[in-house]
């Protein structure tokens, strides 16, 4: 390679690198901003600016989101809001998910005339936009004696997660190939024996993906749950919006962003513990049937 | 026993279906009846009204705004999201270092709430303390930034913060699409004397339509949907200048007590959405090889 080539090459490496340099700060300042905002004082935030460090590791505004900050008359902090969305979480995912796995068993395994046709127009609950569903269901709550409960959300997550799961588990089902089914058939195993012995065991990744994918959906869900919570049962993110967007007379931005980190700090440590599963999970949602 | 064999399956299946059904097209229906009746506090199925919720909603100045809103907002979000996404992508797939861990910092905000990002990108782009200060700080006297408060210029900061949310799923997508394609291409189109941009901008390109399609599919419809960082970031505000229709259809069913008037608008973003997808599912049911 002649001395030019080698300039080149070194100019378009560094090219290479500078731009990619330049993305990872873009998408990491709001997090830095965040954090080191949290950590400020009101004085510090007056005079320092979005990217000036903090003096010290001042706890203040993160003891006051967890358990003391206003919103309007509850001097609470995030904490119950927290707890709320933990208690509708766990079960929320869980049984959508368990859901999905049996639906989606059913659909590649067991198929029978025009299980194909209902697969697809079930497929349509994962684009719809949920806004057509927000004043029947309110209805049905309130029929069902669920309204403003947690309760009430858990089932209205559930149904919103249907067609999601279904979709996750009945693709990755219909790659399992049909003679191992078929043989232990011959064998005399029925639907749940095939179920428990051959395709729960081999359901692991896909497992991941969908409790990590439900997970993240169902404790980022706003929209549910500002239309169906009461008093007592609003999620984290109702209660983070809330929160920092009272109008109150004095701005505490370093309440307000120790308030954003505590709600996405649940779904962060997912990403980063699991994030081939989350990434599986976004590229799935895309590409379907 | 044969016949037991036969009928469990569809007995597991059905409680699904019928539930899954009632929520996604018992809903849309009964959207629908409440859309043409004048519903206003509460549902009330007493006097049914035609389309008159309909020729009110598109009579009305805030749903037009709405809808522009949603055309900017759209049109920005997924180019943005797409080209930052692809360019990413690109640059990532030059077989650099890290590239585990840059995939990782590019994709990180997918993971947090719309409420979360909303919240932060307030905080930064607030007229007195945020952007502006940072840049007088660092001696850009001049420089003044309050596209948030002003009425025309709103809905551009919350296509700042959804691109940022965004644009890594877009990225990850696209990569994927790349890791898919055979480097003896971009190799062969190199012996022929061709510059890289070129062969990307030619070859690679065209070869990842279907991916772009995709990407673009799932973000239109998710920007039709969008409604949280809306929420978080401008309130639909000032006044109800940053309004889209889906904070349209919560303010007029949920506070405005115009339960009616809600459903209509419901019912139009299904079909906006409808008009979208439904193509695109029908032609990947279509295309699939039936393993029967």
């Amino acid at each position: 390679m002649n001395a030019k080539a080698m300039t080149e090459k070194y100019i378009s490496r560094g090219l290479v690198y500078a731009v990619l340099l330049i993305a990872a700060a873009f998408f990491l300042t709001p997090l830095y901003v965040m954090v080191a905002t949290s950590f400020k004082d009101a004085e510090q935030i007056r005079s320092g600016n979005l990217l000036s460090l903090p003096n010290s590791l001042n706890l203040d505004s993160w003891r006051l989101a967890w358990d003391s900050a206003c919103t309007g008359v509850d001097c609470r902090g995030l904490k119950p809001y927290f707890l709320n969305s933990v208690v509708m979480a766990v079960p929320a995912v869980l049984l959508s998910t368990a859901w999905g796995a049996i639906n989606g068993y059913v659909l590649s395994m067991w198929k029978f005339k025009g299980s194909e046709m209902l697969f697809g127009f079930m497929l349509f609950g994962v684009f719809m936009p949920f806004q057509v569903v927000l004043l029947p269901m309110s209805q049905v709550l309130g029929y069902l004696g669920l309204s403003s409960s947690l309760g009430g959300l858990v089932l209205v997550h559930c149904l919103a997660g249907l067609a999601g799961t279904t979709l996750f588990f009945r693709n990755y089902y219909a790659a399992i190939p049909r003679e191992l089914v078929n043989a232990a058939r011959m064998d005399g195993a029925g639907f749940w024996r095939i179920f428990w012995r051959i395709v729960v065991p081999m359901s692991t990744p896909i497992l991941m993906v969908t409790l990590i994918w439900q997970f993240t959906s169902i404790w980022n869900d706003f929209l549910f749950g500002v239309a169906f919570s009461g008093a007592d049962s609003k999620p984290i993110t109702v209660g983070l919006n809330n929160m920092a967007n009272t109008s109150s007379s004095v701005k505490s931005y370093n309440v307000d962003m120790a308030a954003a980190v505590i709600a996405g700090l649940p779904t962060m440590l997912v990403y980063v513990l699991a994030g081939q599963y989350f990434v599986k999970g976004l590229t799935a949602g895309a590409v379907k049937g | 026993m044969k016949s037991l064999e036969n009928i469990i399956p569809k007995l597991v299946i059905a409680p699904g279906l019928v539930l899954g059904f009632a929520f996604i097209y018992g809903f849309m229906v009964w959207n629908g009846v409440l859309s043409v009746t004048a519903s206003r506090m509460l549902p009330s199925y007493d006097e049914f009204v035609g389309l008159e919720q309909y020729v009110r909603l598109w009579e009305m100045d805030r749903w037009r705004l709405a809808l522009k809103n949603l055309g900017i907002f759209s049109v920005l979000y997924v180019g943005g999201s797409m080209a930052l996404g692809m360019g990413l992508a690109i640059f990532l797939d030059q077989k650099v270092r890290l590239e585990g861990v840059l995939r990782t910092v590019y994709l990180y905000p997918m993971a947090l709430s719309f409420i979360v990002t909303g919240t932060a990108w307030k905080w930064m782009l607030n007229p007195s303390l945020g952007l502006e200060k940072l840049m007088h700080d660092l001696g850009w006297a001049s420089f003044s930034f309050d596209w948030l408060v002003q009425s025309d210029t709103a809905i551009y900061c919350v296509v700042i913060a959804g691109i940022w949310q965004s644009a890594g799923f877009a990225m990850a997508l696209s990569l994927a699409g790349l890791r898919g394609i055979d480097d003896s291409i971009i190799k062969a189109a190199q012996m022929d004397g061709a510059s890289l941009p070129r062969i990307y901008w030619r070859i690679i390109l065209p070869i990842l339509r279907p991916v772009v399609f995709s990407t673009v599919l799932v973000l239109s419809h998710l920007s039709i949907k969008s409604f949280d960082l809306v929420m978080a970031l401008t309130a639909g505000g000032p006044g109800y200048a940053s309004d889209v229709p889906a904070t349209f259809m919560y303010v007029m069913s949920f506070t405005r007590g115009q339960i009616g008037l809600g459903a209509a608008s419901a019912t139009m973003m299904l079909a906006t959405v409808a008009a979208i997808v439904v193509p695109y599912l029908y032609s990947e049911l279509r295309t699939k090889p039936h393993e029967r």
